[in-house]
């Protein structure tokens, strides 16, 4: 009888192993999530120091530490299982995933985890030399810093849940591009990836709010720089909470409606 | 005269083959009004801290992304399919059949696929430009004019030599397609104008990946701020990555030996 935790650890190292002899690719993914941060961070500083040292409640060091953090959360928390099941349902593929006795999520899962692993060799030092270049603002209150692991840990499995959600949209339509391109493009506004929310106009604001895209990004990193109270840090965690529910409420469902109309398009 | 009517069928050969499928048109579209829609909303939050950014006005980072789309439309029309299906055919050996053929080798590569609806990035570029430019106003004279398809020409000479220049690596190189997909991420921090950005990181963009000549010179072109100095370092940019990619070019062929034969 073996354990589901058998199951991962012998996954984990057959992922790992073909990670690491694949790894170009995925380094080169790592590159885009270094770039979009920097990108941003620039910007934002121009306007900083445009509107004579600081726009919004934020001046260019505190930018640098948002867009810093953002860059490090958006490591731990990104998926790409959007962009792979497309490809795993069109082509049938997902077929040999379902005839294993175990729900493909897990899988997933360690492969996700897996990558992070392998890419944090080249963020870590991308990071570093981030500090030392743009010499962030940041000096969290320890209960931030304490609240940061759970939030940060919360916003993963969110995303996680939210976007493994999404991505059975291919068992329906073949379109999948711009269901992925219409989410990609919320998440890049609506989860602070562009700006900090507090920039954007507040009908953003509430809706990033009401959605699960602050919960999945933009939350750990304002509990990091030490933006939010306490009773806004566990409001939030609950929000996170809720949404995980929600989430794998949805995820359930979807699924199995999915598995009823998938048809294995040429196997 | 023979080299243009050879562009000229290839490109109708693409299309014909594109035609086929008429519905990815209203998808690829869609997908190019939304990323353009993005961009302009990303400036639209931006402008609303500042009136300008780094010196540069509204219209003027507008009339830059639809610079920004028009040469990366140009890009992933024709110059970014050609050179994968390079790639592809050096490793499977099928560029014997390219290499036969009775015409030059590096243009018949650089043509051989379409990608037709990838018009929709470089006719919206185009718009874009247009709307920023009459917004901008009466201060938009011949030279400016001139100076803009200038600056886009040598622009266009400097990104597809150094597709080339990667391309050919394949000669020497199994997996070069990598390196390709690193250009698109960094092509993406020519959506703002390089100015902004820092010392080190403006000298990469400007001459390790020549990101800044193809969008913000032309760009500043339209703006009027192009000194006639950085237009001619852009022609002198431009001959040399193209003699290079030449070079390159030629010894490449020279050392492919065919994996089929």
């Amino acid at each position: 009888m073996t354990g589901v935790q058998d199951v991962y650890r012998q996954q984990f190292k057959t992922t790992l192993a073909s990670f690491i002899q694949y790894r170009a690719s995925i380094f080169i993914w790592t590159i885009d999530r270094i770039l979009e941060p920097l990108i941003y961070l620039v910007v934002w500083s121009a306007v900083a120091r445009a509107a004579g040292g600081r726009v919004g409640g934020f001046d260019t060091s505190q930018f640098a530490a948002y867009f810093i953090v953002m860059m490090l959360v958006t490591q731990v928390t990104y998926t790409w299982v959007m962009y792979e099941y497309e490809y795993k349902i069109r082509h049938g593929s997902l077929s040999f995933a379902l005839l294993r006795p175990i729900h493909p999520i897990h899988t997933d899962l360690v492969d996700n985890i897996s990558s992070k692993l392998i890419t944090l060799p080249l963020m870590l030092p991308a990071a570093a030399v981030l500090v030392a270049l743009f010499k962030p603002a940041f000096s969290p209150p320890l209960w931030a810093a304490a609240l940061f692991v759970p939030a940060l840990l919360l916003a993963f499995a969110v995303k996680f849940v939210v976007e493994w959600t999404l991505a059975l949209s291919a068992f329906w339509t073949t379109r999948v591009s711009a269901v992925n391109q219409a989410y990609f493009v919320a998440a890049l506004f609506l989860s602070g990836q562009m700006a900090p929310l507090s920039l954007l106009p507040h009908w953003l604001q509430v809706a990033a709010s009401l959605l699960p895209f602050r919960w999945m990004i933009s939350f750990p990193v304002e509990l990091l720089l030490g933006r939010l109270t306490v009773a806004q840090a566990v409001t939030g965690l609950g929000a996170q909470a809720a949404w995980l529910l929600l989430g794998l409420l949805l995820l359930r469902t979807v699924w199995r409606a999915g598995v009823r109309v998938y048809s294995a398009v040429g196997a | 005269m023979s080299l243009l009517r050879l562009v000229w069928i290839f490109f109708r050969v693409g299309v014909m083959g594109e035609l086929a499928y008429r519905a990815n048109f209203f998808m690829q579209l869609l997908e190019s009004a939304v990323d353009l829609g993005t961009a302009l909303g990303g400036l639209a939050v931006v402008f609303s801290y500042t009136a300008t950014l780094g010196g540069w006005r509204p219209e003027e980072v507008a009339a830059l992304v639809g610079v920004f789309f028009l040469v990366g439309g140009a890009i992933r029309l024709i110059v970014q399919p050609s050179m994968e299906q390079l790639l592809e055919s050096v490793r499977d050996g099928t560029l014997d059949f390219t290499l036969t053929k009775p015409a030059d080798s590096q243009v018949l590569v650089s043509i051989q696929r379409v990608e037709i609806w990838k018009l929709t990035d470089f006719v919206l570029g185009i718009a874009v430009i247009a709307v920023a430019l009459t917004r901008l106003g009466a201060r938009l004279g011949a030279r400016e004019i001139a100076g803009f398809a200038a600056a886009l020409i040598a622009g266009g000479i400097i990104v597809y030599s150094f597709w080339v220049i990667l391309a050919s690596l394949s000669f020497w190189f199994v997996r070069v397609e990598n390196i390709l997909v690193i250009f698109q991420s960094i092509y993406e921090a020519g959506r703002w104008p390089v100015t902004l950005y820092p010392r080190w990181l403006r000298i990469g963009l400007t001459f390790l990946v020549p990101v800044a000549f193809a969008t913000t010179v032309p760009a500043q072109a339209l703006a009027g701020r192009l000194s006639w100095q950085s237009l001619a370092g852009a022609y002198a940019l431009a001959a040399l990555l193209f003699a290079v990619a030449r070079l390159l070019w030629r010894a490449g062929t020279r050392r492919y030996s065919g994996a089929s034969a």
